[in-house]
């Protein structure tokens, strides 16, 4: 099955077929059958992509005279007729749709020439379907909010007009390489074979559909005036060298040499662009919502590849696509700026930091919130992570200065002199002796117990209620001694967990703690994100804490920038595999005494059989709690994210409508892509608790702005 | 029609294989270590500047997943670091990423190189050259400012 392994190849083996059963007709049976049989397989498990590049193989086969194309129509008018099946969700109509026109190009010119009826009939239905299918999820998914200078047109949307352009072209395809054109006299006297009739698998509660795509589109035949011309955005050749350079990505990802290699020689080099169709394929992957198809390191790692085999163009190309995507930023989506932010410090940090800085002092004239300049300062600030603060002082030009990132040292209130007269200021210096003095938890206890209470007014305070003196005074002093490297302050935490874990036992506690390791760390984001890590996996605080934390009023200032959201979506990341992981230690142990059941069984000795099921039920039921608790953890988690969410946004709504000013501040944009962020990087989760978020938070009083993106959320899988 | 050559070039993924390095220091027969080091998720992680801090290899090892600690190498005399890190993940998938995608970049500007580790146990945070640093660095003849200048052998010429 090496054409489902390297689809990019698929007319070389569909030729190969057909040379086969034009010597032997039993084989050619015997390979449609074990397709076919492939392809129900595929369809019952969900894997929708293998599947198209199946049904392509199957089209491609009529070419090589081994299908009848009267056969191939009759399936495909199955699937066609999937979009008149009720209550099933749009993406499983998508998803035939697309397999049936995403194969024309291959076989539209054969299948029109022997059915031209009943393929027009089928053209008129697939239009009618189209025209009437919902695109609510369309802005979600969309890189960018503007049309121009290229629409970002929904994927089914675009391989319409080019099968219509196609169709047009009386079905003449140029691109692809047909090596069975040149075997032409041995296939025609081939004996063709009936596909079996296709009854597509019915929509069960288990079958998950992929869902829709915008296409990315970043390139056009003005970009390389002095190249090869690159095909229109309606073409068919478009659509179907795009889709071979992703096959080769999806084939090679491991091997990002091979992949290299393999993209760089995709047939076809001198008549296409096709450095220009490789970067915007890449960037496709990378910026593609929800998710990209593979980590995105791997992209980053690929383009330098790409470089080393081409230093002569692809640097250029690669250059002028981020002027590119610079010049777009004020239109582009949050998460893709994330991605853009990521790549780009990455990249640099493989060639010395060499840049034009200067082509970009457009930004410096504009607002600091502005996506631009905020771009630029999130790279710098990532530049700087991957070396230190004076490099980035050194390769921007002076005028950058003021987006160069804090110089990331700790501020230690309880350091200055000047702060003699605070409060806890001579505790502090006792503790750093303690400290310095190898003291354990029971001294600090002790060292602690002096400290006064501003929350309460009688003395006898006697267990270690919320004390945010007590922490300040010992959260300071600790980081600021265990400043010099991630691994000193995690040896800290570690040390004096037992103290930590009483002062930060409430809610309030655990609130306090972090903003005093922001109030320590602010000039240091990558010190607060690992030790905010750390304490969570330690159980310092808990997730809910760092949600309210990064909503509260003192992280306002810093909530639009891109570590706050790393720090959020780590700590989702967190619960999620918590989850996970009691919920396997579950099922493990249900497989055990299932196991257990059936050596019994199958033993005629069943003296001990009641007792030996005793501990491990008892496990179960103990994890089955567990498990139960944690899920409602995660439930709270979400509920309290949303909610913040809500209240901030409908805050800033209220405000607008009152004022009479424009919502759409560049404050607005961020927060609004934010809340999107979060259901589409969870999406799998928040299906499983939409009922409650539905009921509770995503109701009709909803602001419009607000409820619009759970709306096009619940689109994607409708 | 399928050649195997063809199938295994598929299924390759061959910056996730053992190198041909083993540590003579490892206690156990080859086959325990290999078998550790099929499913170890740390990392040895060398040519390192001995200016790299944690931080830096935090920020590059980070993108391929959750790191659980890093260890760095320090000279045995200088108990300064000395040019090489552990690098623990949490899952084996991150570290097999690590290798795919951060192995053969650069950090600092210089070209790592990551392999495979059976496991930190107390005492491989040192440099094993006479000096105290790593070997390579004892008898290299080149100049190196990332790494001390000149091998120390040169050095004590």
């Amino acid at each position: 099955m090496d054409a489902r392994l390297l689809p990019e190849k698929l007319t070389v083996y569909t030729t190969l077929v057909g040379l086969l059963n034009a010597r032997n007709y039993n084989f050619g049976g015997e390979f449609v059958e074990a397709m076919i049989r492939q392809l129900k397989e595929c369809l019952k498990v969900n894997m929708y992509n293998e599947a198209v590049h199946l049904v392509r193989f199957l089209s491609d086969l009529v070419n090589c005279h081994v299908i009848a194309a009267p056969s191939m129509v009759a399936m495909f008018e199955n699937f066609v007729s999937v979009t008149q099946e009720e209550d099933v969700p749009q993406v499983r109509c998508d998803w035939y749709i697309f397999a049936f026109l995403s194969s024309l190009p291959w076989v539209g010119k054969e299948l029109y020439e022997k059915k031209d009826a009943e393929m027009d009939r089928l053209l008129s239905q697939t239009e009618s379907y189209l025209k009437r299918r919902q695109k609510i999820h369309v802005p979600m998914l969309q890189v960018w909010t503007a049309d121009k200078p290229h629409p970002q047109e929904e994927y089914l949307d675009c391989l319409w007009s080019q099968i219509q352009k196609l169709k047009k072209d009386r079905w003449q395809e140029r691109h692809i390489l047909r090596p069975y054109l040149a075997f032409d006299s041995i296939l025609c006297e081939a004996l063709q074979h009936n596909l079996p009739p296709f009854t597509p698998p019915p929509h069960t509660e288990d079958s998950v559909y992929p869902m829709p795509r915008v296409i990315f589109r970043m390139f056009d035949y003005t970009d390389d005036p002095e190249g090869p011309v690159m095909p229109g955005s309606h073409s068919v050749e478009r659509f179907v060298i795009e889709e071979n350079l992703h096959c080769i990505i999806k084939s090679h990802w491991k091997e990002r040499k091979t992949c290299a290699a393999q993209l760089l020689s995709y047939p076809g080099n001198n008549k296409i662009p096709l450095n220009y169709h490789i970067v915007e394929v890449i960037f496709a992957e990378l910026f593609q919502l929800p998710s990209p198809p593979h980590i995105e390191v791997m992209y980053t790692t690929l383009l330098i590849e790409l470089c080393k085999l081409q230093p002569g163009s692809l640097p250029q190309v690669l250059a002028q696509a981020t002027e590119m995507l610079y010049m777009r930023l004020d239109t582009m989506n949050t998460t893709c700026v994330d991605r853009f932010i990521n790549w780009f410090s990455h990249h640099l940090s493989n060639f010395q930091f060499r840049w034009s800085w200067e082509d970009w002092s457009d930004c410096l004239t504009q607002d600091l919130e502005k996506p631009k300049p905020k771009f630029v300062r999130e790279v710098l600030e990532k530049c700087m992570r991957l070396s230190y603060h004076q490099r980035i002082i050194d390769i921007v030009p002076a005028s950058f200065s003021v987006l160069s990132p804090a110089n990331p040292v700790c501020i230690y209130k309880y350091g200055d002199e000047n702060n003699r007269s605070l409060p806890g200021y001579t505790v502090a210096l006792c503790l750093t002796i303690a400290i310095k003095n190898k003291a354990g938890n029971d001294e600090i206890f002790s060292i602690l117990k002096d400290v006064p209470n501003p929350n309460q007014d009688d003395d006898d305070d006697e267990g270690f209620t919320f004390n945010p003196l007590k922490i300040e005074v010992f959260v300071q002093t600790l980081l600021h001694l265990a400043a010099k490297s991630f691994s000193h302050s995690f040896s800290a935490l570690a040390k004096f967990h037992e103290v930590f874990k009483t002062l930060a036992e409430s809610d309030e506690g655990k609130l306090h703690v972090l903003r005093v390791v922001y109030e320590v760390w602010k000039n240091h984001p990558q010190m607060i994100a690992v030790l905010v890590d750390k304490m969570i996996r330690t159980q310092i605080v808990d997730c809910a804490a760092v949600a309210n934390w990064i909503f509260s009023s003192e992280l306002a200032h810093d909530f639009t920038r891109f570590y706050i959201w790393e720090i959020l979506h780590s700590t989702i990341r967190k619960m999620n595999k918590h989850v996970l992981k009691i919920h396997k230690e579950l099922e493990d142990t249900k497989a055990r005494l299932a196991r257990q059941h059936k050596r019994r069984d199958s033993d005629d000795d069943d003296r001990s059989s009641d007792r030996e099921d005793g501990p491990l039920e008892e496990q179960i039921e103990r994890l089955q709690e567990k498990v139960e608790s944690a899920q409602s953890e995660q439930k709270n988690l979400f509920l309290v994210i949303f909610q913040r969410f809500i209240m901030l946004l409908t805050e800033h709504l209220v405000r607008c409508e009152t004022g009479g000013i424009d919502v759409f501040t560049p404050w607005y944009k961020s927060c609004i892509e934010r809340l999107q962020q979060i259901f589409l990087q969870h999406h799998q989760i928040i299906q499983q608790y939409m009922v409650t978020f539905e009921n509770l938070l995503f109701t009709a009083e909803l602001d419009h702005h607000i409820l619009a993106v759970f709306q096009q959320f619940c689109a994607l899988q409708a | 029609m399928c050649s195997g050559g063809t199938l295994s070039i598929l299924r390759s993924d061959s910056y996730v294989d053992l190198s041909q390095y083993r540590d003579q220091h490892f206690r156990g027969t080859r086959y325990d270590q290999e078998r550790l080091l099929r499913k170890s998720c740390t990392l040895y992680v060398g040519n390192l500047s001995f200016y790299t801090t944690e931080e830096q290899i935090h920020e590059l090892f980070g993108k391929s997943g959750d790191i659980k600690k890093i260890i760095m190498g320090l000279d045995k005399v200088k108990k300064t670091a000395c040019g090489f890190c552990f690098v623990e993940y949490y899952a084996r998938g991150d570290a097999e990423n690590a290798m795919r995608y951060i192995n053969g970049t650069r950090l600092d500007d210089r070209i790592i190189r990551t392999d495979w580790d059976a496991g930190f146990k107390e005492g491989r945070q040192y440099g094993r050259g006479r000096s105290g640093g790593q070997v390579r660095d004892e008898y290299r003849q080149d100049y190196d400012a990332g790494r001390g200048g000149y091998g120390k052998t040169v050095q004590c010429q």
